[in-house]
């Protein structure tokens, strides 16, 4: 029983932590996909933008969350949304605009945004510098340790506050982006724009507006999602290096430019990534006795090591590229 | 869909004197003899060296970007894939790894795996013996995922061991060029694997499964320490030439960058003859006029496959020949995406598709690299006694590293500004429009 | 005052022209029809009354007013519909979410023109939750003539309503284009079935390779041996 605790913790826990994670970053990436039609490698870099907008905002105050009763950084989320939700407008502006208005292919604004990473990543470094930084400047960060009520279970499941205030925020942002799309005028406009960009202009809609719109909710979005990232382990400048591959992974998975499938191919590679990286050894020792003797179990049933964890998205990716490269969903083909 | 035949404009067009590319190229001369005349000799030699490594890897993406369009997000996983192989096949021998049972229990985990490989794909065959297809699925992949543990689990522990008893396994003792050239076919072979399953689809995903490979051909470097001494960098590496021992620092890097030169020269030359040649004009038809060339049918993806596999080719030769230069085999080196990036500014600024554009591109934008360390220390440093003198501010310590580490900055904007504003390169090939 | 005017349009997708001086009028209240072989450029000259394509020569009037090269969300606020000959609905929203996006601009009137458009066409009251991707060719076209309507325009740009719609929803939909015009709309309509289109025709266009070839009420039209030897298939 303990060792299903292990599980509980190891998997169950950790892999709805990054699948959370990867789902709002995917919701976030595939918008752009449906919206603008191209493959926004900037969308890791704006999570830590976000992040560092929390960051710096609760640096300068501290104590601003005690007020709320709710740690600091959380208290300054929506500022770091509003924040990066203007950085995405203002990038928009200043380096996708030119080139869409020059009619180029897609592939062209796929590297104008590789080259905006890269100037995100140097402002970040210079401001943050290198280094890991905790996002719980003076706050404590609660731990939940719940041993349930079962016999012989020693072992607690462990929640920390962060990885609450994710899946709160998580739920809270998916139905927001549910109502959104389905009963608001300009949601239902961004999805025709998705699905028929010529008509929508033709039936009269600003498609500069819904451009814009768009990047709104997408660096919101990715505000929070690095936000409660680094909330959950710390800040790191190189965030983005961990996050893009599974990001994308999630959002082809889920069909690009489709939103629920976004989020579903978020907790696939989630899961995907802790199910691979779990010693399955654990789970199988209490019934060590019952296997024949020529059966010696290796103490490592990894399937693969941590160091190697980047490899789940990409065999995920290449998998489904080569299987439905729609998606699992029957995605439309953008 | 006739094939198409060189347009007439393209012969009749009298040759116009290269102006453009004469005064660029004295520029650029200037500019080189400017860093000799600060930097002395022997940098100034290691600096053309290096630009010259890179020309060789822009080579390669120009093929892929500029005669093609296909972006490869990744160069510098093929890098080090030829850079791994320049350092495999140069060092010395390893007898405290060869003197013991150690290579025949590797070689007996590597037939494991030939035989793991056989297994599944045969079970997934299952079905013309007359399993259910659903059976035979599930099948497959329950005796994968057994195998695969089987076969990992012997790996780890055969590593595990080597890396405890021999540190690592070594090299081969060989001339460097013969790690240049595998690496150039091993990267290949992973161009064609990526290829394969990306060029059919959205130009996108080629781009996202580069960078993936990028990182994980970079991840397996760095971690399998039995292979590659993994964080503990493995140096020096043998040069093919003299080193600076026999010959001093200038002569030695003087005489590798003959080696270098005379390799882009064997590029060019052999890129030259393709490019006019039938398969040049097709690849051109390809580029230029898709809708009509599509007519031609599946032989597109296939030309599209031998575009990028031979830019992915070029990028691990050039890895070798830059990571024996160097001396040094640090699979954290090879950063993905910001020495990705440089290649890809030195193609577009040079002109994507033409090769003189992305030789001149390639120095051109090396230099400027360089040079942009010492700068970035300058400004930085001015900054700083400006803020601390004038306005009293308080600088943390470590500022140097940081402006070193916001030099992506300018790779970043460089990228943007110049993707607006020249897309086609100083020196632009010209496009021609055929049938 | 004419309702539309185009005269001596000339435009193209770019490289080349391919309309070469086109010369329409259409009154309010009339039906227009555009006739002509494939490839003469009548769905282009549609395009380029709703400005989706660059006219630079010549102009093009709406009641009086110059309006080539306006975007087509201002041609749409002042009160021009178009309905392309394909991808004209949005697939995988409902078919109430279809005719919204119609008046996009006028949410106001959403009500009572979504029950204007079921009046109109009550197959769409049944499906309105339907996706429009899921629908039959013919309930496609009429949502996608729902979608334009939406906006209450004065005139209506409709390109090949009845492509590839058997003879019954052909009947149905030439009725619908009636009833339309008969509360008010212009009409503009490019059509294949250029029998049963003149025939409800006030004014016909039979245009080749960018140029009017023919210009008379529909009737005459009909009746002149000439277009109908070359144009109406005998
Ligand atoms: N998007 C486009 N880009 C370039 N040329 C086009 C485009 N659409 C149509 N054409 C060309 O314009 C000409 C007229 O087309 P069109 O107006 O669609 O003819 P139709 O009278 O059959 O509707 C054709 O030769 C066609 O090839
Ligand atoms: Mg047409």
């Amino acid at each position: 029983m303990n060792e299903f605790m292990f599980f509980i913790n190891n998997v169950l826990v950790a892999g709805s932590v990054s699948g959370s994670i990867y789902a709002i970053g995917a919701v976030g990436v595939t918008l752009v996909f449906s919206i603008m039609r191209f493959a926004h490698f900037a969308h890791a870099d704006m999570m830590t933008f976000g992040a560092f907008m929390v960051l710096a905002l609760t640096t300068a105050f501290p104590a601003a969350g005690a007020g709320f009763g709710m740690p600091t950084a959380v208290v300054m989320l929506p500022v770091a949304m509003a924040l990066t939700a203007l950085l995405a407008v203002g990038i928009d502006k200043a380096f996708y605009k030119p080139l869409r208005a020059h009619g180029v292919k897609p592939i062209v604004l796929v590297i104008g945004s590789l080259g905006v990473t890269l100037m995100l990543q140097g402002v970040i470094r210079l401001f943050a510098g290198t280094g890991g930084q905790n996002l719980y400047v003076d706050d404590r960060k609660e731990i939940f340790r719940m041993v349930l009520p079962l016999e012989g279970v020693r072992v607690p499941v462990v929640i920390t506050e962060p990885q609450l205030y994710l899946f709160v925020l998580t739920l809270v942002s998916v139905v927001a982006l549910h109502l959104f799309l389905n009963r608001s005028r300009l949601g239902k406009a961004m999805r025709a724009m998705s699905d028929n960009p010529e008509l929508a202009q033709a039936s009269g809609i600003n498609t500069n507006t819904i451009v814009a719109v768009t990047w709104v909710i997408v660096g919101s979005l990715a505000a929070i999602a690095g936000t409660l990232l680094s909330l959950d382990v710390t800040f790191k400048p190189d965030l983005s290096f961990f996050l893009l591959l599974p990001i994308f992974a999630a959002a082809i998975v889920g069909g690009v430019g489709h939103p629920y499938g976004a989020i579903a191919g978020g907790f696939v590679v989630g899961f995907a990534e802790t199910l691979a990286v779990f010693n399955w050894n654990v789970l199988l020792r209490p019934y060590r006795d019952s296997f024949p003797d020529w059966l010696e179990l290796p103490s490592n049933l990894a399937f693969v090591g941590t160091e190697y964890k980047i490899v789940v998205p990409f065999f995920i990716l290449v998998a489904i590229l080569i299987w439905r490269p729609t998606g699992i969903f029957k995605g439309k083909v953008i | 869909m006739n094939t198409p035949t060189a347009s007439p404009n393209e012969i009749a067009a009298p040759r116009r004197f290269p102006l453009r590319e004469v005064v660029l190229f004295a520029i650029l001369l200037v500019a080189v003899l400017g860093v000799y005349a600060l930097m002395g000799a022997a940098y100034s030699t290691r600096m053309l060296v290096e630009a010259a490594c890179y020309a060789i890897l822009a080579l390669g993406l120009t093929i892929q970007w500029g005669y093609a369009g296909q972006f490869n997000a990744g160069v510098m996983g093929f890098v080090a894939l030829g850079g791994f192989c320049a350092m495999f096949f140069s060092i010395p021998v390893n007898d405290a790894f060869w003197n013991t049972e150690l290579p025949g229990e590797l070689g007996r985990v590597l037939l494991y795996v030939v035989g793991a490989v056989l297994a599944v794909v045969g079970a997934s065959k299952l079905d013309r013996l007359g399993v259910p297809k659903k059976l035979r699925s599930v099948l497959t992949v329950i005796l994968a995922v057994v195998l695969y543990m089987v076969v990992i689990s012997a790996l780890r522990g055969v590593t595990g061991e080597i890396e405890s008893r021999a540190g690592f396994i070594g090299g081969l003792g060989l001339p460097a060029w013969v790690g240049w050239i595998v690496g150039g076919a091993l990267a290949g072979g992973v161009g064609y694997f990526i290829g394969h399953v990306c060029l059919g689809l959205r130009s996108d995903y080629l781009a996202i499964a580069t960078l993936g490979i990028a990182e994980i051909i970079k991840a397996f470097l760095k971690n399998s320490d039995w292979l590659t001494r993994g964080t503990a960098t493995v140096s020096p590496l043998p040069w093919p030439t003299p080193g600076p021992a026999e010959l001093g620092f200038t002569l030695s890097r003087a005489l590798y960058l003959s080696v270098t030169a005379l390799i882009i020269a064997v590029i060019f030359f052999l890129l030259h003859r393709a490019y006019h040649a039938p398969w040049g004009r097709m690849i051109r038809a390809i580029r230029d006029n898709e809708i009509s060339s599509a007519a031609m049918g599946k032989d597109i993806n296939r030309r599209r496959l031998e575009i990028f596999v031979l830019g992915c080719i070029l990028m691990g030769i050039g890895g070798g020949v830059m990571t024996t230069f160097n001396s040094l085999f640090d699979p954290q080196g090879y950063l993905p995406l910001n020495h990705t990036f440089l290649v890809l500014v030195m193609v577009i600024l040079g002109g994507p598709g033409n090769n003189l554009g992305t030789i001149f591109g390639a120095v051109a934008v090396y230099i400027i690299w360089i040079m942009s360390e010492p700068l970035a220390l300058f400004l930085m440093q001015l900054v700083v006694n400006l803020g601390e003198g004038v306005f009293g501010w308080d600088f943390p310590a470590n500022m140097e590293s940081r402006a070193l580490q916001a030099r992506v900055l300018v790779i970043g904007l460089l990228i943007t500004l110049v993707l607006r504003f020249a897309p086609k390169g100083l020196l632009p090939e010209k496009i021609k429009h055929h049938g | 005052m004419p309702l539309l005017e185009a005269r001596d349009v000339h435009g193209g997708y770019g490289g080349m022209n391919i309309l070469n001086g086109i010369n329409m009028t259409l009154e309010a209240d009339e039906v227009g029809v555009i006739v002509g072989p494939n490839g003469a450029g009548k769905s282009t000259m549609l395009k380029a009354i709703f400005g989706l394509l660059l006219v630079n020569q010549g102009e093009i009037l709406l009641r009086g007013e110059p309006i080539h090269n306006l975007p087509p969300n201002k041609l749409v606020q002042k009160g021009m519909g178009f309905v392309p000959q394909e991808n004209n609905i949005f697939p995988s929203m409902t078919v109430k979410e279809n005719l919204e996006m119609g008046a996009f601009l006028k949410p106001n009137s959403v009500k009572p023109m979504l029950k204007q458009v079921y009046e109109a066409f009550p197959p769409l009251y049944d499906k309105r939750h339907q996706r429009a991707g899921e629908l039959s060719g013919g309930q496609r076209q009429m949502v996608a003539m729902g979608r334009a309507l939406m906006a209450e325009p004065s005139v209506l740009l409709l390109d090949e309503p009845t492509a590839g719609l058997s003879p019954l929803y052909m009947n149905e939909i030439f009725a619908r284009i009636r009833e339309i015009n008969a509360i008010g709309v212009g009409i503009l309509m490019v059509e294949q079935n250029a029998k049963q289109a003149l025939a409800i025709a006030d004014k016909g266009f039979v245009l080749a390779a960018g140029q009017n070839r023919f210009t008379d009420t529909g009737a005459s039209l009909l009746a002149n041996p000439d277009v109908a030897k070359s144009f109406l298939g005998g």
